[in-house]
């Protein structure tokens, strides 16, 4: 007993470390071979499901103009890229889509921030920006046509009547679901106004945020996408939506297919490629990502 | 140099002083006094439990004397801004442990040149060495309310705030972390106000405990505990003098079952 005496406090330093490390628990990354067998394999069997279905389908449809066979729509590609004209269509769309989202995100930022933070604000314009959400943003094509005439400012005021109200709204409830733990711990740490917002506030409504420019997004594509096709015009440049009313002119449902399939193809890159990883990195900061 | 004197000896005659404080809220049926003329003095480097059952308004004093709320009647005056420790550990989840500390840092104005290290220093006072950048869901409950800890300390306030800090931990846990607020206490020299409704915590960490009656919150009884630290929570004079105040909190909380 003599020889492994020890004072309390050294005492209760050793029983502390090795609580700490029977409760903490390591994490590490999962193998590759995993990843791929639930996250991959699943989507890559889905497609090729579709496709051999489409396969089948063909011969009994057996009428191109209503269904084109997939190595037609796979040779419209083909003929676009030697044209050239592919990668000029997907860009035209996607650089209208970007820059269009981004206005929405500086507009609706701000705007969000007021109507989560000043009541009088909230009351006068909060229930109209929810309706905002559910109101078609293609019904706005008409009037910004007569507006504005037909050139790309039709394109960004129908993104932006799309995608400001989810990015605001998304802010909203994100400020809203703040734990008020947080908001008085930072108070007595002393972050008050500004400070309060731009140390606490803001952070901690990061997931509602995020989830907000995500749906932003897919407002911002679905919304150009249809102003390209009703708006046509030949200063206005090329776009996918451009593309299927070129097919759709010249009784070429192969174009019409593969201008669909593009704007979903880039629609869903777009969310994969950026806001889907964004989320997950802002979900699993704070240990809310469950690990399947 | 005899006026600086003077000023300081006056700073230091109380961390917190509460004169004839009550509050009450707007409830079902009219106001509701919450707390009843409640006067504590807390002394520089005191450590001080405050010990009631439900409904005596430890979280609401604890709320007044934080500056989060206003007294209806009386006046609290504290020795600056004071820190708050929660049940919860209250960290930010977007920040790691490390982080959290350097943000209190940074609200008091410490330059970025020094937080690091000074942040460094918390840590290693409440045995987190090496956790700077842990995410806060990679501690443990116990890792987690040192951290909490740790923040608090950062605001460097001479009165720290505690809102059952521990009672949402397991028993093994909250021993420890008993002997390192004390150690940790005796290091710093900080004062303590400690809310609890644990009667043998109160009497294991503190130099006075205050028990509150409830509804109305009251200042029922007050013990001066005499008994050496380092304390253990079964050494015996710890029990026997928590038996004599469970029994008046016992009376206390009887009397709301006479009606």
């Amino acid at each position: 007993m003599a020889s492994t005496e020890t004072t309390p406090a050294q005492d209760s330093g050793s029983v502390e470390a090795g609580l700490d490390a029977l409760e903490t628990t390591a994490t590490g990354r999962t193998p590759f071979s995993q990843t791929f067998k639930n996250k991959i394999l699943p989507p890559i069997t889905a497609v090729a499901v579709v496709l051999v279905a489409w396969a089948l389908l063909y011969p009994v449809v057996d009428n191109p103009s209503k269904l084109p066979s997939p190595s037609d729509v796979w040779g419209e590609v083909e003929d676009q890229w030697l044209k050239g004209t592919l990668l000029e269509y997907i860009w035209g769309s996607v650089s209208r889509g970007l820059l269009g989202f981004l206005l929405a995100l500086a507009i609706g930022t701000p705007l969000g921030l007021v109507v989560a933070r000043v009541k009088f604000v909230r009351a006068a314009i909060g229930p109209i920006l929810s309706g905002l959400q559910s109101l078609p943003s293609v019904a706005w094509v008409a009037p910004a046509v007569i507006w504005l005439g037909l050139n790309n400012s039709v394109m960004f005021t129908v993104i932006l009547l799309g995608a400001v109200p989810s990015i605001a709204n998304g802010l909203v409830s994100g400020v809203d679901q703040v734990p008020p733990l947080f908001l008085r711990a930072g108070r007595t740490l002393g972050a008050t106004g500004l400070r309060g917002t731009w140390h606490i506030v803001m952070p901690a409504a990061l997931p509602g945020y995020v989830a907000g420019l995500k749906q932003g997004w897919a407002f911002s594509w679905r919304s150009l996408m249809a102003a390209e096709i009703i708006a046509q015009s030949p200063d206005m440049g090329m776009g996918l939506g451009q593309l299927l009313e070129v097919g759709r002119t010249n009784s070429s449902m192969a174009t019409v297919f593969l201008a669909i399939l593009l704007i979903l193809f880039v629609g869903i890159a777009i969310d994969l490629l950026i806001f889907s990883p964004l989320e997950r990195w802002v979900l699993r900061s704070r240990g809310l990502l469950v690990k399947s | 140099m005899a006026t600086t004197l003077a000023k300081a000896e006056e700073s230091v005659e109380y961390a917190a002083r509460l004169e004839h404080v009550s509050k009450s809220f707007a409830g079902p049926g009219g106001q509701q006094l919450v707390l009843d003329d409640i006067s504590i003095d807390v002394a520089p480097g005191e450590f001080v439990t405050l010990l009631g059952a439900s409904g005596c308004g430890k979280s609401t004093l604890l709320n007044l004397v934080a500056g989060l709320d206003k007294p209806t009647v009386g006046s609290i005056a504290t020795d600056g801004r004071p820190s708050l420790m929660f049940q919860e550990h209250a960290l930010f989840p977007w920040l790691t442990a490390g982080k959290n500390i350097e943000l209190a840092l940074k609200l008091r104005g410490v330059p970025k040149n020094e937080r690091r290290d000074r942040t460094e220093e918390l840590l290693e006072l409440v045995r987190l060495k090496g956790a700077y950048g842990k995410r806060v869901h990679e501690l443990s409950g116990g890792m987690r309310q040192r951290a909490a800890l740790a923040r608090a300390l950062a605001q460097e306030s001479n009165l720290l705030l505690m809102d059952e800090p521990f009672s949402a931990l397991d028993a093994i846990t909250r021993d420890v972390l008993h002997d390192e607020l004390t150690r940790i206490w005796t290091e710093t020299g900080v004062s303590v106000l400690f809310v609890t409704h644990n009667v043998r915590e109160a009497v294991r960490l503190a130099q006075r405990v205050i028990l509150l009656s409830s509804r109305p919150g009251r200042i029922a009884r007050e013990w001066t505990v005499d008994i050496p630290q380092p304390r253990r929570i079964e050494d015996a004079p710890v029990a026997e003098l928590s038996l004599e105040i469970t029994d008046v909190l016992r009376g206390e909380i009887r009397r709301h079952g006479q009606h």
